[in-house]
């Protein structure tokens, strides 16, 4: 051990500025003399620290090469692995929830956009129904003309009717006036009054429906045309068509007295 | 003189040969390492003190790095040798501090 010996030569006053007192630099002496005029006993002194140096230079070199853990005790690996498994543990747990969460999350979107596609495609079929929209497909196309005595408004009434019955899906009077669920006819000067709207001769009614069927529920034997044509001395032109544009639309009323049953 | 020319030769060989640090050594090198350094540097204040002797020096050069070795090794086997090499480091530490302060207080006089 490097301890000072006090047996070999005693110095109680070991501290330097006792030292200095006496002998201004004996340090730095010692250490010229040393270096300007090395000794023998230095030679053991070099290979042991020839030794360190040699030992230290391999033990930096090797600690740059293992920075990875082919260094480390076993106790220590056990540590690291442990640390490793609470770390992947944990991560997957949190990768579990955050599927659960993704899949809750996917669910409830889908659902979400289901019911959003069901109720637009019910906003459209109640806008047809209701008359809010324009439409067109095929159908046909009425036109009465009055002569010699007006048009009775049961006889338009019936029509209406027997066109309902046979599916029309859209109607329309004279490229103005849709006939909605909540129309209603009356006599009038110089018309008829559909909706608080007068309606005058000629009528032409555009029906949007099954052509075919259309047709056949105006013809039968005394059906619309045929009451039309000789109790009200009109004449009545039908066409079939491949396309009926109805342009015209209602405004939609607000129900005063209706609400929805609690029921649903 | 010499002294540092053989801490040269010795860095200049380490470097050369570059040898691997043996699985057994890994332990203990840098441990002995740090105890040699305290040797060394005990033997550089023993030198400015004037008390310096190169059979004191050998000896407690090689008995420094056998003991702090020697006491890694006993960690090792009880299962405490990280803790003990730690242990063994802070005491070189504050040994090597001391001697060095002893050191610039003959090299400075502060």
């Amino acid at each position: 051990m490097p301890d000072p010996m006090p047996d070999q030569e005693p110095d109680p006053e070991s501290h330097a500025a006792h030292r200095s007192d006496r002998d201004p630099e004996p340090g730095r002496e010692r250490l010229r003399h040393a270096v300007v005029r090395p000794s023998r006993r230095q030679v053991v002194v070099a290979v042991l620290l020839a030794v360190l140096g040699f030992a230290f230079v391999v033990q930096v070199r090797d600690t740059k090469a293992n920075d990875t853990y082919s260094g480390l005790r076993e106790s220590e690996l056990i540590e690291v692995l442990d640390g490793l498994t609470g770390t992947a543990e944990r991560a997957r747990r949190e990768v579990g929830r955050l599927e659960a969460r993704r899949d809750e999350l996917t669910n409830e979107s889908r659902a979400r956009s289901a019911a959003l596609d069901e109720a637009e495609q019910r906003v459209r079929t109640l806008n047809i129904i209701a008359g809010l929209v324009p439409v067109t497909g095929p159908g046909l196309r009425m036109t009465i003309n009055e002569s010699s005595s007006r048009v009775n408004v049961g006889s338009l009434l019936d029509t209406v009717q027997e066109l309902r019955t046979a599916g029309a899906e859209a109607m329309e009077f004279n490229d103005s006036i849709r006939v909605g669920a909540d129309s209603s006819f009356d006599n009038a000067v110089g018309g008829i009054e559909l909706d608080g709207q007068l309606l005058e001769p000629p009528y032409v009614l555009e029906v949007i429906g099954d052509p075919h069927v259309l047709h056949t529920a105006l013809t039968f034997s005394t059906g619309p045309i045929e009451t039309l044509e000789t109790y009200d001395g009109a004449s009545v032109e039908v066409e079939e068509l491949e396309a009926v544009d109805i342009t015209s639309v209602r405004e939609p009323a607000r129900p005063e007295y209706a609400e929805p049953g609690t029921g649903q | 003189m010499i002294a540092a020319l053989g801490l040269l030769l010795g860095i200049i060989a380490g470097l050369a040969f570059a040898p691997d640090v043996p699985l057994s050594l890994q332990n203990y090198l840098p441990i002995a390492v740090v105890a040699a350094l305290d040797a060394v540097f005990g033997a550089l204040r023993a030198y400015l003190d004037g008390i310096f002797d190169d059979k004191v020096f050998v000896v407690s050069f090689v008995s420094n790095v056998v003991v702090a070795a020697a006491i890694v090794y006993l960690g090792d086997q009880l299962g405490v040798g990280s803790q003990l090499s730690t242990g063994v480091v802070v005491v070189l530490g504050i040994r090597i501090f001391s001697n060095v302060a002893a050191i610039r207080r003959h090299v400075f006089h502060a």
